[in-house]
């Protein structure tokens, strides 16, 4: 007897307790990796989000903000435990981040059951883009297939006629390598994919791309794997006779590593830090004012829009977070200042953008640096929003 | 035909550089009964220390050579200070003991280079291929991993077969009571061989910080890899570590360049594709559970007791 009354009185308490409680607060989780050798890509991802809630004054609808940053560790299980944690035991109002698209795959469940808003900073798995596509989930990224797509539209500009494709074997991967194929016109000669992320020796690859011989190489190697990749294909004395196209692959967090490696191997993305826009202007000197000695990449421009993106809607509604329908009219209106230049949601809630040419230079400092060289496609959709049930 | 052949030489350069790993651990492990997992951390430091040596003395090879030196010092002072506390104790104290010093030097690491990991560029005359069959190239730095992985496996076998101290050793491996017994001083041996198997992990690391660059945890992977050879080729044995070392480079390099196409004539494409790197890198341990159900000792036990 007294069990149950404890029981009931404890359930009462519960019941009672959101009821009370005024939302003084915002908590925001963010869901990255922070250990290991891609911890750097977790870092710029944090600390361009920290930049936004600075220049937010940390505050948003007068509301201070709160953000737990989570290490996903690199690993699935890890980031679907800690996107539980955040959804459960912390009750994040929104959850944000996400590298690896395997990690979203993972994770994005509890989320979408519990009904929280998620901004995805990065990962872009077709899935979630397509048949899994939530009236809770935005991206402030891409959709994988987008950027691979872009670069096959500019191998056909480049007059490439056959191509080889390389990429590691995990959902992300696998969506580049076809994304290259959809656009493309030429023919891919061979495609091989690499055990993920053991992998770091691309040998045997490589010398079946050069058995090949194509006109052209196609790579996705995010993260230290990229570094690996260029010095390798260097090293097999394909460089000057192979040309390497690439997508996310050479980023201001690996380019400290590559150097001269990255050199005139062109990359296509939908931010680089010389866009002439101010809201970039601002983002890119106070990323380098804050931290010196660093530069931010698109995984952080991504992070900066995510945190603006979340303030939008919550500024749109006034700071009334318990009106989900008029919370996700706000956040599809994307009604902020990108640091892309300014984009559209489409039905799936992934942005309608530009992607650009970017190719790596040597600055008056000699730092290598990224620059913007042309416009591939403009206002460009990714494939997988038919499949989206959503209007 | 010449990718094959180019396939079989990446299954030698891969196979050499496991082998340099998988001697100093066998070694350790069949003279000091010592089950050394922060061997991997030894190989770590052969490749920061390079990174570094290599950037301040501006030349590759010289950069090379005193990180080998360094990471001998380091693998000596380790001994001295933390393993002999280890000898004679159970294995899973050695176990616990070394975990820790993995801890120990990935933090370490971290505190004295950062979290960002170093790169360690190439001079231009290793940077290329060069022509070694007609119209047929092949990367310079791994033809020199080739070569000297070569040299160092002559060296270990003079060494070890030809010289007094490769004498002691094998006594060591075979019998430690009576070559204590013997009048030979122990402590010593034991700190020169746990140096070398250091300098040997040294030299795999930093040979291979050009190709894969230098990171904290880098040696951790390759650890297991290089058990397996230790257990394949039998635990003491170098020969045998040796042999194992080439027939794990073979299959794994082999199997991940022909697997897929293998696969594509039983299963479609994409699904070739996507379960052959995963199948690819199952086959060493394959090989490891078949010549454990064979000879469980290894292929070439180190001593008949």
């Amino acid at each position: 007897m007294r069990k149950t009354l404890l029981a009931a009185g404890t359930a009462l308490l519960l019941a009672a307790g959101p009821a009370m409680a005024q939302q003084k607060s915002i908590k925001i989780g963010f869901v990255s990796t922070f250990s290991g050798p891609v911890a750097v890509i977790g870092n710029d991802m944090r600390n361009s989000f920290e930049l936004a809630l600075d220049h937010m004054g940390r505050k948003i609808a007068g509301m201070p903000v709160e953000v737990i940053y989570e290490d996903d560790g690199f690993k699935p299980e890890v980031g679907k435990q800690k996107t539980q944690k955040l959804i459960e035991s912390d009750k994040v109002d929104f959850i944000s981040g996400y590298i690896w698209s395997n990690v979203l795959l993972a994770s994005i469940k509890p989320v979408v059951d519990s009904k929280t808003f998620m901004v995805i900073a990065n990962a872009g798995a077709s899935q979630v883009a397509g048949e899994l596509c939530s009236p809770y989930v935005f991206s402030t990224s891409w959709q994988n297939d987008q950027t691979p797509e872009a670069m096959g539209l500019y191998m056909n500009q480049k007059g490439v006629k056959s191509v080889f494709l390389i990429g590691p074997n995990y959902a992300a991967g696998r969506d580049m390598l076809a994304g290259v194929s959809h656009t493309f016109k030429g023919k891919v000669v061979g495609q091989e994919l690499t055990t993920w992320p053991a992998q770091l020796d691309f040998s045997a690859e490589l010398a079946k791309a050069k058995a090949a011989n194509p006109d052209a190489i196609f790579v996705f190697y995010p993260g230290k794997a990229g570094v690996q990749f260029l010095a390798q294909y260097a090293q097999a004395g394909l460089k000057g006779k192979i040309p390497l196209y690439t997508a996310f692959t050479i980023d201001e967090t690996s380019l400290p590593l590559q150097k001269d490696l990255a050199l005139g191997v062109p990359g296509a993305q939908e931010w680089v830090n010389d866009l002439p826009n101010d809201a970039n202007k601002k983002f890119v000197a106070d990323y380098m004012k804050k931290y010196p000695g660093h530069r931010p990449s698109f995984y952080g421009a991504q992070s900066y829009d995510a945190a603006n993106l979340i303030a939008s809607a919550v500024t749109a509604t006034k700071g009334n977070l318990t009106d989900k329908e008029a919370l996700r009219k706000a956040f599809e209106k994307a009604d902020f200042k990108s640091v892309r230049g300014n984009f559209k949601f489409g039905n799936n809630h992934i942005p309608i953008q530009n992607f650009y040419l970017q190719d790596v230079v040597k600055d008056a400092k000699g730092d290598y640096v990224l620059k913007t060289v042309a416009t591939i496609v403009k206002d460009y959709q990714d494939a997988s929003h038919s499949k989206c049930p959503m209007k | 035909m010449t990718l094959f052949i180019e396939q079989c030489l990446n299954g030698l350069q891969f196979g050499l550089l496991l082998f340099l790993l998988a001697a100093g651990l066998t070694l350790v492990f069949g003279i000091m009964d010592l089950v050394n997992l922060a061997h991997g951390s030894l190989y770590m430091i052969g490749a920061y220390f390079a990174a570094t040596f290599a950037a301040w003395t501006d030349s590759f090879v010289l950069g090379a050579v005193l990180a080998l030196l360094a990471t001998l010092v380091v693998g000596m002072a380790v001994e001295v200070i933390a393993m002999r506390r280890l000898y004679g104790r159970d294995h899973l104290d050695h176990v616990l003991g070394t975990f820790g010093l993995i801890l120990f030097f990935d933090e370490a690491v971290r505190l004295i280079w950062g979290p960002e990991g170093l790169s360690l560029p190439l001079p231009s005359w290793l940077n290329t291929a060069v022509t070694i069959l007609p119209g047929m190239q092949y990367s310079a730095y791994r033809l020199s991993i080739i070569v000297v992985s070569l040299a160092v496996a002559v060296f270990l076998y003079v060494l070890v077969m030809r010289t007094r101290i490769g004498m002691l050793i094998r006594a060591g491996a075979s019998n430690r009571e009576m070559v204590g017994a013997l009048g030979v001083n122990i402590k010593l041996l034991y700190t020169l061989v746990f140096g070398l198997g250091a300098a040997l992990a040294g030299l795999a690391g930093l040979m291979q910080a050009p190709i894969l660059t230098v990171q904290i945890g880098m040696g951790e992977n390759i650890l297991i890899v290089a058990f397996v050879i230790t257990v394949i080729g039998g635990i003491g044995s170098v020969r045998g570590a040796f042999i194992a070392a080439l027939l794990v480079g073979f299959v794994d390099t082999l199997g991940r360049s022909y697997l897929p196409d293998l696969l594509r004539l039983v299963l479609s494409p994409n699904a070739a594709s996507t379960a052959a790197p995963a199948l690819a890198s199952m086959l060493i341990y394959l090989l490891m559970a078949i010549v454990l159900v064979v000879r469980p000792e290894g292929l070439f036990p180190a001593s008949a007791k």
